[in-house]
């Protein structure tokens, strides 16, 4: 079967009012999302701001790097690592983060939603 | 299949992962009765619930992960009858559920004493989290309390009388000395003046003939006349099997309890199993959480082969055959092990027993006749040796030419450790929690690449149990690596192959200024949450730049970018710097207006300033921007550095005081406040020997005297108290100030990462001797480099706050949305406690 999700994409924030190699929280309606700009990679992510190891809303003010290739975020609370690319958990946790497409258009950072996280 | 399985404790949670993991199509249904409220919690860490834990840290698993893995749990439901012959159970509400296979997981309840008076209020066990809650809510009200039974768990039931704040602790033992059944004689005593040393009293050969009171406790009464008058009482003298089912089932149990079992732990009805602290195996009932878990282990095996049926047929079922009670425990912070045979005399066999009444170690080792082989053993004060005797005694290892060797250590140094690991064999068990030997171990390391802790303990498991192996691990990752010739350096991380200190030279070598440019220059890859923070703290120590300039503000520890500390919950705690601990009733109100204005949870502490809890990331900068205009600057409580110099108040007030102590610790604050280092810094001055400062536990402290000032140097508190030592005396207070220059300057380019000076000072070759010789002596030349800098460092000091408040562009990363920057967390839930508020728990 083939699944049909529809997109939306919602204006964020605009791409110079964004911190260099690290996050900043996204409000879209009642839910916060977590959006990373990791310069030196020029790429962006974006995951659910929850930490989900005990559920703080602080994903988006923790340490981004790489472990080996993989770009992670580290949460601010006990350190424990997801990666930016899929939302696994990297430090041995069975929990994982929702994680979301980013688009960058006319100096405007957009984030997807899909219909199924309306 | 279907299988039931009666009692939810950690026996029996373990055995419903195990057997998930073996049993991926989930060929077995599988029901679980619990009585509790909670699912299988932590039993062995209950007495952290004192310590704040909250109930859920200590779950096992959440509900979800019980229904993820298609576990039916039934909570608050006990097992009123088993019937065999219909092979089905009842609950207590009468409902029946029938199985084809079933699991007895009662475990123990505690065995109460028929003692007269055991009815009254104030009279409680130690068990579950119910007993806590009801122990912790009486305790309120009670000045003095007295625990009966001086062995394991009476012992940790102490130390929550401790952690509740109960003035006076009795422990009343019945035989004539703590712990008989682990620890011989001389530990005993040498346990009891430790215990004695922290405030509990302890009773020997104490017979408990009454407790004494009208309908609430206020006094036991002993056999030898004698009495003492308490609030509360704790009994905790042992464990008591929960057979009774069984029993009523007909199956066969002991005499003194507990469920028969043979090796495969099946009962006297092929149907039926018992695993945990209700079995009863060869005579033997096991305590432990490591038997229970191999227990589980067994059965699953056998289970998942009876299923599988035919093709396992010819192989021999795996088997339960006893289990070794070695044991290491951290008793109110004594360590204590046994292992082996601890008590084993006669027929020649030798024992070496090692007494230091100063330090408050005992160890003994029993020697097998001839003297070649280790039997068992008892370690009291200090157990770092603990696993490498134990693998030795297990795996029956050639001893050292002098067995001395094996309990002073130390003498033979690394390369006697190494040898130790080389000779076990393969097989050895390593993590007897999980199960794991050496060769697993040593497999995850040259087959999976695993090369840290966390990578071995996620691969194999090993580790993660009660954690009393991870030094193992950790000496075994480290042979292993290298007797493969992958050179371990003390790197930092995988994005540096350099050590701290040479990264510290690097640096400054090339005057690098902002984390990219060393990333650039010396690093690979992008950086990670290791990296970052070291690298931030060593360009802070160096040129003492605003460390949110320069591209620099994601780099920094999370705490170090916002300048504040994250506390439960996602809000910022706000400490400002009150040097010395001296504050004007005018400062006093400044900040008593401003966390009334925010409502901020305020709270004194232990540096001698007052830290206010709760502020919203939004409101940080609104604060700040108040305190500063008061008067007020940064405190760094966020940041590895200077902390706070503590002090008594000195001559200027005190009788006993010979110099102003107070005066002395605001001049010491202000030279050193904001300088950043490996780890946070904390200092004190006390006016005279009394030591009301308690110099003695900080990094750096001073003590007053009649020629001058003594300057101490090393000391912590923290989990690993130490004493700090003396470095130099009768000092006058510029060269006190010289000294301590030279000492922080030699500490920042050292040390590894956070490691504070106490673990830097162990680690130093040549010790306080060798410290002594470079920051008094000068042997390496570089006193007046270090002071000059130190200058440098003094000189360029600001208050980061300030700067961050006037300038926008680094004011404006104080919102919690980026697309809402005026609206707060909505999420930041408080709850009340007494006349204040307090973060919303863990959910």
């Amino acid at each position: 079967m083939i699944e049909t999700k529809t997109i939306t994409w919602f204006p964020a924030c605009l791409v110079k009012d964004m911190p260099e190699n690290g996050g900043a929280c996204v409000r879209y309606g009642d839910s916060q999302i977590a959006l990373f700009h990791f310069t030196r990679r020029n790429e962006w992510y974006a995951t659910q701001n929850e930490c989900p190891h005990r559920r703080q809303m602080a994903l988006s003010r923790g340490m981004i790097g790489t472990s080996g290739d993989v770009p992670k975020v580290a949460c601010p609370f006990h350190k424990k690592t997801f990666s930016l690319a899929t939302g696994e958990c990297l430090s041995g946790d069975e929990c994982s983060l929702k994680t979301y497409p980013v688009k960058v258009e006319n100096g405007w950072v957009y984030i997807g939603i899909d219909d199924e996280d309306e | 299949m279907k299988l039931v399985v009666i009692g939810n404790g950690m026996v029996s949670y373990k055995f419903c992962e195990k057997l998930r993991a073996a049993d991926p199509d989930r060929k077995f249904e599988l029901v679980v009765f619990g009585e509790e409220s909670r699912p299988a919690y932590d039993r062995v860490h209950l007495s952290s619930w004192f310590e704040g834990r909250a109930a859920d840290d200590l779950l096992m698993a959440d509900m979800e992960w019980y229904s993820a893995n298609g576990i039916t749990l039934h909570l608050s439901e006990s097992i009123s009858y088993v019937d065999p012959l219909n092979k089905t159970v009842s609950t207590h509400r009468g409902e029946q559920t029938s199985y084809d296979q079933l699991i007895i997981a009662t475990g123990s309840s505690a065995f109460i004493p028929s003692v007269p008076g055991i009815e009254k209020e104030g009279v409680f066990i130690y068990r579950t989290i119910e007993d806590l809650e009801m122990i912790s809510s009486w305790a309120r009200r009670s000045r003095k309390a007295a625990v009966i039974g001086g062995g394991l768990l009476g012992l940790e039931a102490a130390k929550a009388m401790l952690d509740l704040g109960i003035e006076k602790t009795y422990v009343v033992e019945f035989a004539p000395r703590l712990m008989p059944r682990q620890i011989d004689q001389p530990g005993s005593f040498l346990l009891q003046s430790k215990l004695e040393a922290l405030g509990l009293e302890i009773h020997t050969s104490k017979n408990t003939t009454a407790i004494t009171g009208e309908r609430e406790v206020d006094g036991l009464s002993f056999s030898d006349g004698s009495a003492i008058s308490i609030d509360m009482l704790v009994i905790s003298a042992g464990i008591k099997p929960r057979d009774e089912l069984a029993k009523a089932a007909g199956l066969a149990t002991g005499q003194r309890g507990g469920i028969v079992v043979n090796n495969q732990m099946q009962t006297s009805d092929p149907d039926i199993y018992a695993i945990g602290e209700c079995a009863l195996h060869e005579g033997m009932i096991y305590g432990l959480i490591a038997p229970g878990y191999e227990m589980a282990d067994v059965l699953v095996k056998n289970l998942v082969a009876k299923m599988d049926g035919e093709e396992k047929l010819f192989s021999a079922p795996a088997s339960f055959t006893g289990f070794d009670m070695s044991t290491k425990l951290k008793l109110i912070g004594v360590d204590v092990a046994s292992f082996g045979d601890p008590f084993i005399s006669g027929n020649g066999i030798k024992v070496i027993q090692y007494e230091d009444a100063i330090k408050g170690v005992y160890k003994r080792i029993n020697l097998s006749a001839d003297g070649k082989q280790l039997l068992g053993g008892i370690l009291v004060g200090d157990a770092t040796q603990y696993n490498m005797l134990l693998q030795t005694c297990k795996n029956k290892l050639v001893l050292p030419a002098d067995p001395c060797d094996l309990i002073l250590g130390a003498r033979g140094g690394a390369e006697q450790s190494a040898a130790g690991l080389a000779g076990l064999p393969e097989d050895a068990m390593i993590c007897s929690c999980e199960n794991v030997s050496k060769a697993g171990i040593c497999n995850a390391v040259t087959q999976q690449q695993c090369e840290s802790i966390d990578a071995i303990k996620k691969c194999t498991k090993a580790g993660t149990g009660c954690g009393g192996c991870v030094p193992m691990i950790k000496d075994l990752l480290q042979y292993t690596m290298q007797s493969q010739g992958r050179y371990i350096r003390n790197i930092i991380c995988e994005h540096f192959d350099y050590s701290r200190q040479e990264m510290f030279d690097l640096v400054k070598i090339h005057s690098l200024k902002s984390y990219d440019e060393v990333l650039d220059r010396f690093g690979k890859g992008d950086g990670c949450e290791i990296c970052k923070p070291v690298v931030s703290s060593i360009l802070a120590s160096l040129w003492n730049e605003m460390i949110l300039k320069k591209g620099n503000s994601t780099a920094q520890d999370s705490n170090d970018r916002f300048l504040a500390n994250i506390q439960k919950g996602g809000t910022y705690s706000v400490v400002p710097r009150i040097p010395g601990g001296e504050i004007t009733p005018d400062k006093l109100i400044v900040i008593g207006q401003i966390a009334k204005d925010f409502s901020l949870y305020t709270k004194i502490t232990g540096g001698q300033r007052i830290d206010m809890f709760g502020a919203h990331l939004n409101d940080l900068p609104e604060i700040w921007g108040r305190l500063i205009a008061a008067g007020f600057e940064s405190g760094h409580a966020y940041g590895k550095a200077l902390r706070t110099v503590k002090s008594c108040v000195g001559s200027t007030w005190c009788r006993f005081g010979l110099h102003d102590s107070v005066s002395y610790a605001i001049r010491i604050e202000e030279r050193y406040r904001g300088l950043r280092a490996p780890h946070k810094i904390k200092s004190a001055v006390s006016g005279c020997i009394r030591e009301c400062a308690e110099a003695q536990s900080k990094d750096f402290g001073i003590i007053a005297t009649e020629k001058g000032w003594n300057l101490y140097v090393c000391g912590n508190g923290g989990s690993k108290p130490q004493h700090a030592l003396l470095l130099a005396q009768d000092l006058d207070s510029e060269t006190c100030i010289k000294y301590i220059d030279r000492f922080l300057m030699f500490y920042i380019k050292t040390a590894d990462p956070l490691t504070r000076t106490a673990t830097w000072l162990n680690k130093m070759e040549g010790g306080i001797d060798y410290l002594r010789n470079v920051v008094v002596n000068d042997s390496l030349g570089m006193a007046e480099q270090w002071e000059m800098e130190m200058q440098v460092l003094v000189d360029s000091y600001a208050c980061e706050w300030k700067e961050a408040i006037e300038n926008p562009e680094i004011r404006k990363r104080f919102s919690h949305f980026i697309n809402a920057p005026e609206e707060k967390d909505p999420t930041v839930k408080f709850e009340q406690l007494r006349d204040q508020k307090k973060a919303q728990e863990w959910k």
